[in-house]
């Protein structure tokens, strides 16, 4: 398959699922448009208007009008249902983890927050970065979405994951890397003029990896306070 | 008749005459149709060419267009002020305005709608609207800058966009069109159900009469909802309520709630008119009755009543409960169904037919064409989990453009093509007609079809300049090419505009039947007197699409030809005119 005509790579233990609803739906309004474009053009050129050929007088036929109405029916039905536990597994069932973010949106930037060794968010030992959100791989981890001004919406394409962040809300959503690298978040809702602009990165590391990282950063948050504890007197400019 | 007395001012300008002000409608339109043409090939430059300065960009203010490139904050007034004239200054107006103003009493043999100084009055508040809508270019910090969908908290807080009357205004305009789409919409409906000539069962009118009367009752109904969203809006802006803040114990999700419960009836307000008049269109020119009739009323009251109960199918990423989702998933599936239903049958009507290929064909042909894309690229944002990838995405926007501009606007050129003559008594030119056919139909294509590969690459809505993003640079040569054909698809307009302008003053003069069609509007005299028939209004024996009916010389039957019963005479209804 060209490139172009499949979706990007799915980094994500549910984006094998989306992809194969995709292409389902794909193959299955393919055939409808093949088959009733082909119809249209076929009827179009077999029935062009021809010297001493009449139209047939008919008001349609009832029994056909049943057969595509319930077979429609029946597929669209069958797509709802199939898309159900798919939707359940994504939106509905957050898995159980330890590992935790919180996302806050504002104009412009993704504030992304780690918990410190309190355990809690929204305390000063937090782990704060602006747009550089890591993640470690094989693993759940659950995002609390939340947003300080307006709508923005948290869009990770090779994840398959997209939820809006509104403000006045914590919204929960999860996600499990299949492989580790670096993969780009993007807002998908319009937040104003910098909506474009509002670009993060996500970096995907082996629990290890992203351990320590996390280690370093809770130790220099530990350092910052410490130090500022100590510091304020020093700062003070020489009399 | 004294028309000939009236003044030019109550004749053509004040006018209580359903076609005058239908065309009206027609004229204030196809105006603002421009004006959205050109902001969409403004954002078609900006997507497609980002870091060149546009051609004539610096006839901009230089905040605007600062050394001809694009300003972030001016692209999204442009691309939100596109979407709001086209659906509430472009779409509606035209279909309901000036198609239902001019057809509603002519095919189904009144005089005049029920309420005519009611009617002038939609027209003219109307009016204003769209001219605060225009002025609100030309204020202080510029027009609307948040969508055609003005999500608060962006569109309640000034400071988020740094547009301050511009919104105000936005909101302002579309509570005063809405007041004149809820008058259209009464007249509408007490025209159809209380006007009808003698004999003219409701299973009797033609398809584009139930279209509209179905479309004038969703207007009914959903607009006051939009009102009411537009009134909490205009007041957290002005008053400081705070209906949509957090902060003050306000729901930001109300808004989307009332929105779409608006918006999803009006998707169906901005195609059920095309789909009637397409149905009257492809009749005509295959000389074959529609194929099932009453399956055709039945699925556009269908898709009516259930577009009343799909709205959450815009808010599946939203935050709403996902198990919501899960219900507006079901019923949003469903409701493709009377959609495929009416495809099947255009193509049962073709079957067997003697088709005509004149420009009003050839453009039905193109909205039957197009309308599958546009229906069956639905039902991926209609699979929840599908859409967590799609919305907000090109593929959403390819989607709305295949049903508007494939759908409804080619319903709008099929509809003028076909209709012309009895608006203005004139033909309008066939080569040229076919000529702009040809290349609005490869090029809108060529435009909007590559855009569900861009949706399916992740390409979000909405963004100034795509190639900020490295997941989506490999697919900016995909939006280069889209917008050279926006470019060659704007300029075939101007072959409508001129093949428009040219035969309203010389073309060839219509006589009262060009099309050999049956319904009751081209009985009367091309273009129709005031009152429309002479001493006597028509009289109709049988349904509208009697053609080719066996036994007769003559390919076609109007409605009002007394006589020469037909074989499969439309069965008399229960529901039966007010008025004999």
């Amino acid at each position: 398959m060209p490139s172009w005509l499949s979706l990007p790579e799915g980094v994500s233990t549910y984006s094998p699922d989306v992809d194969r609803l995709f292409y389902l739906i794909l193959i299955i309004t393919g055939i409808a448009f093949v088959a009733t474009e082909a119809l249209l053009f076929l009827f179009a050129f077999r029935y062009r208007q021809r010297e001493g050929v009449r139209a047939t007088y008919t008001h349609g036929n009832p029994r056909i009008e049943v057969i595509w109405t319930v077979v429609p029916a029946v597929i669209l039905v069958f797509l709802a249902i199939s898309s159900r536990s798919t939707w359940d597994r994504i939106k509905g069932q957050i898995p159980k983890t330890d590992e935790e973010v919180m996302v806050t949106a504002s104009q412009f930037n993704w504030e992304i927050r780690y918990r410190g060794a309190d355990g809690a968010f929204d305390t000063p030992d937090d782990v704060i970065t602006s747009n550089d959100m890591h993640v470690p791989a094989g693993v759940p981890v659950r995002i609390h979405l939340r947003s300080k001004d307006v709508i923005h919406s948290f869009f990770l394409p090779q994840f398959r994951l997209k939820q809006d962040a509104v403000p006045g809300m914590t919204i929960d959503v999860w996600l499990q890397a299949t492989r580790t690298g670096t993969f780009e978040i993007a807002c998908a809702e319009l937040c104003g003029f910098g909506h474009a602009t509002m670009r993060g990165m996500l970096t995907v590391q082996s629990p290890e990896e992203y351990r320590s990282w996390l280690q370093t950063a809770q130790a220099a948050v530990t350092a910052a306070q410490d130090g500022a504890g100590d510091a304020v007197p020093a700062a003070k400019p020489p009399a | 008749m004294s028309e000939h007395k009236t003044p030019f001012i109550r004749k053509y300008i004040f006018s209580l005459d359903h076609k005058i002000i239908g065309i009206q409608f027609m004229f204030l339109s196809l105006f603002f149709m421009i004006i959205g043409g050109i902001l969409a090939m403004m954002v078609r430059w900006q997507l497609g060419f980002p870091d060149k300065a546009m051609p004539l960009g610096r006839l901009f203010p230089e905040n605007l267009m600062p050394e001809g490139h694009m300003d972030p904050a001016f692209y999204n007034q442009v691309f939100s002020m596109h979407g709001t004239i086209m659906i509430f200054l472009v779409i509606i107006p035209i279909l309901a305005g000036a198609f239902g103003n001019f057809l509603v009493p002519l095919m189904i043999g009144a005089r005049d709608m029920a309420f005519p100084k009611l009617n002038m009055l939609s027209f003219w508040v109307g009016a204003v609207g769209g001219a605060i809508m225009a002025a609100s270019f030309f204020v202080e910090n510029g027009p609307a800058a948040t969508g055609w969908t003005a999500y608060p908290p962006l569109s309640a807080v000034p400071d988020y966009t740094g547009v301050t009357r511009g919104q105000t205004l936005w909101v302002i305009s579309l509570l005063i069109t809405g007041t004149a789409s809820i008058m259209g919409a009464v007249n509408y409906i007490t025209t159809i159900v209380n006007q009808r000539a003698p004999g003219m069962y409701f299973f009797r009118m033609p398809l584009t009469i139930w279209a509209l009367f179905i479309t004038a009752i969703l207007q009914l109904m959903a607009t006051p909802v939009l009102a009411s969203a537009l009134g909490m809006l205009l007041f957290d802006r002005t008053l400081g309520t705070h209906f949509f803040a957090p902060s003050g114990g306000g729901q930001v999700l109300l808004w989307q709630h009332l929105f779409w419960f608006y918006s999803h009836p009006a998707v169906y307000i901005m195609i059920l008119p095309a789909m009637g008049f397409v149905s009257d269109i492809v009749a005509t020119f295959s000389r074959k009755p529609i194929f099932g009739y009453k399956a055709m009323v039945f699925s556009l009251v269908g898709i009516a009543g259930l577009g009343f109960i799909v709205w959450g199918h815009h808010m599946f990423q939203s935050g709403m409960n996902p198990a919501l989702g899960s219900a507006f998933m079901a019923s949003t599936m469903v409701i493709a169904v009377p959609s495929a239903i009416k495809t099947f049958n255009w193509l049962g009507t073709l079957w067997r037919g003697s088709i005509r290929f004149t420009p009003a064909m050839l453009h039905a042909l193109a909205f039957v064409s197009s309308f599958i894309i546009g229906g069956l690229s639905g039902v991926f944002m209609a699979s929840t989990p599908v859409d967590i990838f799609i919305h907000d995405t090109y593929f959403i926007v390819a989607h709305l453009h295949y049903v508007l501009f494939g759908g409804s606007l080619f319903g709008v050129f099929a509809a003028i093509n076909y209709w012309f003559p009895k608006m203005f008594g004139r033909m309008l030119n066939d080569a040229v007609g076919k000529i702009h056919f040809v290349l609005t139909f490869v090029f809108f294509n060529l435009t909007f079809f590559p855009m569900h590969i861009l949706g399916m690459g992740g390409h979000m809505r909405r963004i100034y300049d795509p190639t900020l993003y490295d997941f989506l640079k490999p697919l900016q040569p995909i939006n280069e090419f889209i917008s050279v054909c926006a470019f060659i698809l704007g300029a075939s307009q101007v072959l409508f505009v001129g093949n428009f302008l040219w035969s309203l003053f010389a073309g060839k003069r219509a006589e009262s039947n060009p099309w050999h069609a049956n319904t009751l509007e081209w009985s009367a005299p091309s273009p129709p007197p005031h009152l429309n028939w002479g001493e006597t209004i028509p009289t109709v024996y049988r349904g509208p699409y009697d053609y080719s009916v066996p036994g007769l010389q003559e390919d076609y039957l109007p409605q009002d030809r007394p006589g020469a019963e037909t074989p499969h005479p439309s069965r008399p209804s229960v529901l039966t005119p007010a008025r004999a």
